[in-house]
Formats: C-alpha cells, sequence, structure tokens
C-alpha cells in the first residue's frame, strides 16, 4: 500500500476553543480526497495544519512516510513540498502569469523554467497569456493559474482551500471537471476542502464530512449518499428523509410505505433479538426511493412542488401525517393537495436508532 | 526529499521578552506625545513678565485672528471646493475635462507663494492699484486693503480648498448613484437630487477636506506673516525671537494646540462615517448638460478660481523670476537648494522608514493597542509645526543643560549646544508632523499585501527573508516611493519647524522666501518659490494621473 497522506487523532484549538478533534484518515498517492463540511467545522484549519501553517497540538501528519507535525515536530511549509490553491488565488499582483507560474522554479534552469511554465500554461489552458499580470483576468483564468502556480514544483501534494468559491454555477462545475482531469493527468495527489458537495463529487475520489472539529465519516461519495454513517452524514449528503420505522427480525423493518431489507442498526440487534418486534428506528428516504405509481392503492398528498427540469420534486404529505420526498419524472405534473399514489422501491436500507424521545409510529 | 525536522517549541524556554514589533508603534506614539505634553504642561506654568505683557496688548487681536481665519477659510474653501466639485463630476460645460484635474494644480503652489505674488500685485504699490489711479486719476478709497484678514482668508482658500475639491469630487464620483437614481425615480429633479440626496452623501467628505484645510490653516505661519496678520503661530515666533523667551512661546503654543485639538476630533469624527458603498465603476449617470448662461457661468467661475490659484502666481512668478535670475542665480542660491534638497531627502527616508516600520507592526499585530498607539504616531499632522517646534526644542534644551554639566562635572570642558540647533531635532520634528502622509501610503501597499500571498509564497519554497525580497519589497515599492515624494515635498515647502530650529546658516529655499518677503522683496522671492512650484507639482501630477486614470 502507498499512502502518501496520513492524518493521526490531529488535534487543534485555538483561543481555548477546540476546532479539530482526533481527526484521522489516509490518502494514497494519485487519489483526490475532500474534506466536505458546514462553515466552521474545521475543514480549513485542518488544510492549513497538513500546510505546515499551523503546528498540531495533538496527534501527528505523516507525507510520504515522513512525520511532517507531531507533538516534538515541525516540518516549516516552504520545506514539506506542499502545494496548495487559495480561496482568493493569492495571485502574485506585481509578477505577470508566467513570472507567478514560475515563482516555486527559481532554483530551476532559466531554460527549463520557462519549458515547464510553457508546459503548465498550455495544461491549464492558458497558454496565450503569459505575459498578462492577474487584475486583467477573468476569476476562472485566476484560479486556473493559481493551480498552474502550484503545481509547478511538481508538489507531493496538492491542497485546494474552496477554490471554487469565488466562480459562478456554471464556471464552477466546469472548471471542477477540468481540475480533476489536471489533477489526474498530472497524477497528483490532492485533498480539496469545500462546503459544496456536489464540488465534492465531481472532484474527489474520497470524501470526508467533517463536523464541530470531527471527521464523522470518510468514504467513497457513493457510499457516503447510499450508506452514510451517521445521521448528520445522512441529512448533510443529498435530500432525504428520516422515517420512523419498528425493526420486524434481524433484516427487516417496517415503516408506514411498506417492508425494507437491509441491515438493522446494531444496538437494536442485540435488544430486539429476544423481541422481535417494537424496536424503533429511523430509516433514510432518498427521493428516488419513492416512486410515484397511479396504480399504487397508498396516496399521499402533494404539500409542495419544485420543477427541475426533467423532474419534479414532491413533498409529499403520508395519511399518518409525516413527510417524504419523491422524485418524479417532469411530465407527471400534479397540483399541490391533489392526492398521488406513491409505491416505495428501495433496493437497500439505511436506518438509524431511534432517539430516545422518539415515540411508537402510529400506523 | 529527506529534511531534518525542526523541534518546534525550542526546549529550555525562554523568558517572554518584549515583542519589538509592539513597542515599535508606541515608541512614535511617544514621539508625537511628547511635545504635546511639554507644551500643555506649559499652560499651567506661569511665564512671568512676557506672558502679562503679550496678554495684556496682544493676545486678544492674535485669539481673534486665528479665529477668524480659521472661520473663513474652512467656510471658502467648503464652497469653493464643493461647487467645484459637483461642476465637474456631475455637469457638462466648455472646459469640464481641463478643469477637472487643473483645479488639482492650486496645491502645487505654498499658501505664502500666492500670498506674496498677491500682495505684490495688489498693494497699494502694485501694479493693479497704479493702473487704476492712472486711469480713475486720484486716490482709490474704495480699493480693499489686502495686508490684513481678509487678503489673508482669500489667499489662503484659494491654495487649500483643493482638499475638499478632491475628497468631495471623489464622493460624487463614486458614491450613492443608486440612491440617485432612486431619487430621480421618485420625482426629483437632478438639481434637488443634489440637495437632497448627493450632498448629505458626501457630507463626511466635505468635512473631512474641510478640517483638513482647516488644520493647514491654524499651522499656517508663512501667509499670515506675509499679510502682517498676528496669529498664533506668529506669536509663537515673535514670543521665541523677538521677546526670547519659550516659555512665553510655549504657552501660545498650548493655546494652538487646543484649537488643533478640536479641529482633529472634528476630522476624526468625519472620517469615521466614511463608509465605501457602491463603488463599482459603471454605466453611471450622465452628466447634467448645463445650457445658456449657465454653462457660461460655471466656466468663469472655474476659470477664475484656477487663474487666481494658479495661472496668475505661476505667471507673475516666472515673470519676476526672470528679472532676477542673473542676479540672484549665485553660488547662495545653490545653497539653498542643496539645503532644502539634502533636508527633504533625509526626512523622506526617515519618515518612510518610520511609516514602514509602523505599517509592519500593525500587520503583525492588530490589537487594539498596537492600533491605537498606531493612530496616536499618526496624528502629529494635525499638531502646527510652531507647536513642534517648541515642543520639540524645551527637552532638548533641557538635556542638553543636563548633559552639559555632566560634562563640565566629569570633564571639566562646556561642550555648548549638543542637540539643540542640529539637524537631529529638526529631523524628529519632521517625522512627527509627516509620518502620517508617509504612512498611508506605505500601509494601503502594506494591505494587498493578504496572508495568504506570504503563505503562498511560503508553499512555494521560500522562507522569512526571501519572502521579504521577492514578495513584500516589490509590493510596497509604490507605496514607498509616493510616500517618500509627498514628505519630500512637504519638507520642503515646510516653514516654521525650518525657520525655529535649523542649525544657523542652514537657509533653505523656504527660508529665503520668508526672509525676502520679510522685506518686501517680492521679485527676490519669485525664484526659490519657483523651484518650489516646480517640485509641487511632482506629487500633483502623480496624484492626477492616478485619480484621472
Amino acid at each position: 500500500m502507498n499512502t502518501l497522506l496520513e492524518l493521526q487523532n490531529v488535534g487543534f484549538a485555538y483561543a481555548g476553543r477546540t476546532v479539530l478533534e482526533g481527526l484521522s484518515f489516509r490518502l494514497e498517492r494519485g487519489r483526490v480526497g475532500c474534506l466536505l463540511g458546514p462553515s466552521g467545522c474545521g475543514k480549513t484549519t485542518a488544510l492549513r495544519l497538513i500546510a505546515g501553517f499551523e503546528p498540531v497540538m495533538a496527534g501527528e501528519i505523516r507525507i510520504g512516510g515522513q512525520v511532517v507535525s507531531g507533538p516534538a515536530v515541525h516540518l516549516p511549509a516552504e520545506r514539506r513540498r506542499v502545494g496548495m490553491v487559495f480561496q482568493d488565488y493569492a495571485l502574485f499582483p506585481h509578477l505577470s502569469v508566467a513570472d507567478n507560474v514560475g515563482f516555486g522554479l527559481r532554483r530551476l534552469d532559466r531554460a527549463i523554467r520557462r519549458r515547464r511554465v510553457a508546459e503548465l500554461l498550455e495544461v491549464v489552458g492558458l497558454a496565450g497569456l503569459p505575459e498578462k499580470f492577474p487584475h486583467e483576468l477573468s476569476g476562472g483564468q485566476q484560479q486556473r493559474v493559481a493551480l498552474a502556480r502550484a503545481l509547478a514544483p511538481r508538489p507531493e501534494l496538492l491542497l485546494l482551500d474552496e477554490p471554487f468559491s469565488n466562480l459562478d454555477v456554471d464556471l464552477k462545475e466546469r472548471l471542477g471537471r477540468e481540475v480533476r482531469d489536471i489533477l489526474k493527468q498530472q497524477n497528483a495527489t490532492a485533498v480539496l476542502v469545500t462546503h459544496d458537495q456536489r464540488e465534492a463529487f465531481a472532484i474527489a475520489d474520497e470524501v470526508g464530512i467533517l463536523h464541530g472539529g470531527r471527521l464523522l465519516q470518510w468514504d467513497t461519495p457513493y457510499n457516503l449518499y447510499h450508506r452514510p454513517a451517521d445521521r448528520f452524514v445522512a441529512d448533510f449528503i443529498g435530500e432525504g428523509v428520516l422515517l420512523p420505522g419498528a425493526v420486524l427480525n434481524s433484516h427487516t423493518v417496517q415503516i408506514e410505505l411498506g417492508a425494507l431489507e437491509g441491515e438493522v442498526p446494531h444496538e437494536c440487534l442485540q435488544g430486539c433479538a429476544a423481541c422481535g418486534r417494537g424496536c424503533h428506528v429511523e430509516v433514510l428516504l432518498r427521493p428516488d426511493d419513492v416512486i410515484h405509481d397511479d396504480a399504487s392503492p397508498l396516496l399521499a398528498e402533494v404539500a409542495a412542488k419544485a420543477f427541475r427540469g426533467a423532474e419534479i420534486l414532491y413533498t409529499l404529505k403520508l395519511p399518518s401525517g409525516a413527510t417524504a420526498l419523491s422524485l418524479v419524472p417532469s411530465h407527471h405534473n400534479h397540483a399541490i393537495g391533489e392526492k398521488i399514489g406513491i409505491r416505495l422501491e428501495a433496493d437497500h436500507m439505511v436506518a438509524f436508532r431511534a432517539p430516545s424521545e422518539h415515540h411508537a409510529p402510529n400506523f | 526529499m529527506k529534511a531534518a525536522a525542526l523541534p518546534f517549541f525550542p526546549s529550555p524556554r525562554r523568558l517572554p521578552a518584549i515583542d519589538p514589533w509592539r513597542a515599535l508603534p508606541w515608541l512614535f506614539a511617544g514621539m508625537v506625545l511628547a511635545p504635546v505634553a511639554v507644551v500643555a504642561s506649559a499652560f499651567f506654568t506661569p511665564a512671568g513678565d512676557v506672558w502679562r505683557h503679550l496678554a495684556q496688548t496682544t493676545l486678544t487681536e492674535t485669539l481673534l485672528n486665528t479665529l477668524w481665519l480659521a472661520l473663513g477659510v474652512g467656510t471658502g474653501a467648503t464652497l469653493i471646493g464643493t461647487g467645484l466639485a459637483w461642476l465637474t463630476a456631475c455637469c457638462e460645460f466648455p472646459g469640464r475635462r481641463f478643469f477637472s484635474w487643473a483645479l488639482l494644480l492650486p496645491l502645487a503652489v505654498p499658501a505664502y507663494v500666492t500670498a506674496f505674488v498677491a500682495v505684490g500685485l495688489l498693494d497699494y504699490a502694485g501694479p493693479v492699484q497704479t493702473a487704476l489711479r492712472g486711469w480713475l486719476g486720484g486716490p482709490l478709497g474704495w480699493f480693499p486693503a489686502i495686508r490684513g484678514r481678509g487678503g489673508a482668508i482669500a489667499v489662503m482658500t484659494l491654495a487649500l480648498y483643493p482638499y475638499v475639491y478632491i475628497l468631495a469630487r471623489n464622493a460624487f464620483l463614486t458614491q450613492g448613484r443608486r440612491a440617485l437614481e432612486a431619487a430621480q425615480t421618485l420625482g426629483l429633479s437632478r438639481t434637488q437630487g443634489f440637495f437632497r440626496v448627493a450632498l448629505p452623501l458626501a457630507r463626511p467628505w466635505i468635512a473631512a477636506g474641510a478640517m483638513l484645510a482647516l488644520m493647514e490653516t491654524l499651522a499656517d505661519f508663512g501667509t499670515v506673516s506675509v499679510f502682517n496678520v498676528d496669529t498664533l503661530t506668529t506669536a509663537i515666533y515673535k514670543a521665541w525671537f523677538a521677546l526670547f523667551s519659550l516659555p512665553a512661546a510655549a504657552q501660545m503654543a498650548s493655546l494652538l494646540v487646543l484649537v488643533a485639538f478640536a479641529a482633529l476630533l472634528a476630522e476624526q469624527q468625519s472620517r469615521s462615517r466614511m463608509r465605501y458603498g457602491d463603488t463599482r465603476p459603471g454605466p453611471g449617470l450622465g452628466r447634467i448638460p448645463l445650457t445658456g448662461a449657465r454653462r457660461w457661468l460655471a466656466l468663469g467661475f472655474a476659470l477664475t478660481v484656477w487663474s487666481a490659484g494658479f495661472l496668475i502666481p505661476v505667471a507673475k512668478l516666472t515673470a519676476w523670476a526672470a528679472t532676477v535670475w542673473a542676479r540672484d542665480l549665485d553660488r547662495r542660491y545653490l545653497d539653498f537648494v542643496w539645503h532644502s534638497v539634502l533636508l527633504s531627502a533625509l526626512a523622506a527616508g526617515l519618515t518612510v522608514t518610520a511609516g514602514l516600520l509602523v505599517a509592519y507592526a500593525s500587520r503583525r499585530h492588530g490589537d487594539l493597542l498596537t492600533r491605537a498607539a498606531v493612530r496616536l504616531a499618526t496624528m502629529g499632522y494635525a499638531l502646527p509645526g510652531a507647536v513642534l517646534a517648541v515642543g520639540i526644542v524645551i527637552p532638548l534644551a533641557w538635556l542638553d543643560r543636563h548633559l552639559s554639566e555632566v560634562a563640565q562635572h566629569f570633564l571639566q570642558a562646556r561642550p555648548g549646544l549638543l542637540i539643540q540647533g542640529t539637524l537631529a531635532a529638526m529631523l524628529v520634528a519632521y517625522v512627527c508632523r509627516f509620518l502620517a502622509v508617509a504612512h498611508g501610503p506605505v500601509d494601503s501597499a502594506m494591505q494587498r499585501i493578504t496572508p495568504n500571498l506570504d503563505a503562498a509564497a511560503t508553499t512555494l519554497g521560500l522562507s522569512g527573508g526571501a519572502v521579504l525580497a521577492r514578495v513584500h519589497l516589490p509590493m510596497l515599492r509604490g507605496g514607498l516611493l509616493t510616500g517618500a515624494v509627498l514628505v519630500f515635498v512637504d519638507v520642503m515647502k515646510e516653514m516654521p519647524i525650518t525657520l525655529m530650529t535649523r542649525p544657523f546658516g542652514w537657509d533653505t529655499l523656504a527660508i529665503r522666501i520668508f526672509e525676502m518677503t520679510s522685506e518686501g522683496e517680492w521679485e527676490r522671492a519669485a525664484l526659490p518659490a519657483l523651484a518650489l512650484v516646480l517640485v509641487g507639482l511632482l506629487p500633483i501630477a502623480h496624484l492626477i494621473r492616478r485619480t484621472e486614470a
């Protein structure tokens, strides 16, 4: 196994407030990781710790097997061979595009440096603009220069701090795909930090959900969506609702819309083995788990609708009063207040132990 | 890559030392506060006979003159500056483009230069009155006496209105465009919009400009000397150099500090209310085309102010200089130039260095205490030069006396004055007075160096010194240069500090002007004055290029 970056129980506090606690994950060479979380979750701090701008207060960080941050160790940022793309790009305003990109290459021979700069400008699609100055470029172009500058010295690890947050939506998506292609083409190992899950899923191979300074889950985008390990992750990633359910047996849960097969929470199994029925859980239902079917006897009232082009996202009121979401092809256009037939169609189940104040489902 | 891991905490922990970056701003704040404290303490110590004599004879007149001048110039500069700003920013009339920048040119002519040109032209023996007498035959009883309060107010208004003009114009161009558009949709004409929206929005800018003009008026020494109007600044000079009473001078200075402090408070108050709203350049409002007589009135107004403040003084100086240059352009004149340049360059270097240190200190520590120190350190511009001269010479005299006693005790020798009357005293006073001038551009250049730029340079492999050389200095160069040029020109024009604290024989261009005008030899003051105007055009040209680009 070829681990490039490894964090072990990293902790950091600022002004007496814990910012990060027990942060551990590892990233293999050539992979793109992402720390995803709401603002203030500590993700930027984690990036600054990896870059070496701050010392860790607990745990250690290894890059390529070497401890760069630890209780008694702190390799300064300029010696870590870590590149960084900043949220505000931080381009040097007094230098041209070419000089910005070549900034980290000053030890190289002039001709080699010039070739490397040209090569990178080609890669990021700015081959025609080496003489321009940062203020003459658009936001998207500045961001490409920042990426080229960070990649130029061939860092072992590239860090990207909210790299697309200053761009408009269209550009964000296009540039996101491009950046992923560039990273893969350069075989770069990168860690991205963002609050935007679409950005995270578009670029990263592995994503960590950070909340309140703790890492809740480090997984592939597919698993984060379909197998969230935690109620917060389930809520934060994608759309969905939690519906109350009753455990029938070790692999079946009954909810208002029918029975679901899958893994039942571990704790429930222990307590419920004796009774076999009646343990309460909450089941995550994604909008694509609920299908519109005119033939279905199960009716729900349309409470709200959001037109999304190819589909309409209906917010439905179930007979019990609970809410469910359903993603329906947009030619099924129903008015608010109308009752429509729905059916459960989920190929797996995500269930969490019900919070203690939770009452028995009334169906 | 194999790199040795550095221990993050040095193991034998050192005692917490005083961080020099925290101490520095307080050093400079102390340099500003000390003279104020010295002068203020004089307020409570009676200075004996001289003071009593002054109080009984000229003090009332002096105070009245000071107040009238402040009031007159403040009002005049506000009206003229705001009016011209509105005309050039928001109206269209013949010559508007030219006047937009040309109306800044009077800043290059020191008020005392305009003053002696005005007296030379308009006094009883001057060409204007002589010509009028020739035409009308007989004495001109109605012609106003130029040497008096009125003349001084008029000349200083012409020299200082650009402070209001530049700030008000900036406000009109950038502030509240949307608000003006909203006013139009609510049925207000553009002229009504000026009085009900644009003017109220620009009020903090106008007030800040007016307060700057007022501070310059309070600090003025040269102009009132030319007009023979006694104010607190000339009273300080006379108490010191005519009545030879430094304590009485300090007492006068304490009164002036009081007035200047009030002006400073008002200025800081209005500055804190300057909020930059919608400053995006964009499809803004078109200018109001003036029609009929109004366009010619606008042109006439701008032309009159510009001619009186710039064209006529410069033309007259040139004419005078042409008559005397063969006689005056000698070895001594070159000495004046050399002294002026050397002094200004030294002061510019020192002040910019001080400004850079202060700006770095506030970049490193953003805490309340440091910000307070920086603010105090950059308040010296409100202290009139005459006050600073007194406030710095008194402690230096005390120090000299004690050094001399110590020397006598140990060395059996009398070294005389060690510090007083050296360039050092002058330079300290200049740094106090002009620190804000240098700090401003350096600090705004420093603001552009965001923490992320440092971080970016670091991740690209640069450490401390290299970051300074390859990122900070190149980015600060423009600000440092601007600050240096501004201080250079200000020191060259400066009169009271130079006059009162210069080493014996150290005459500069400004001193030469003072001496020639005291003797009424206007022509012979023209050559050094023209030199000052030419140098003064440097920063104005830079300012114009920046604001009109």
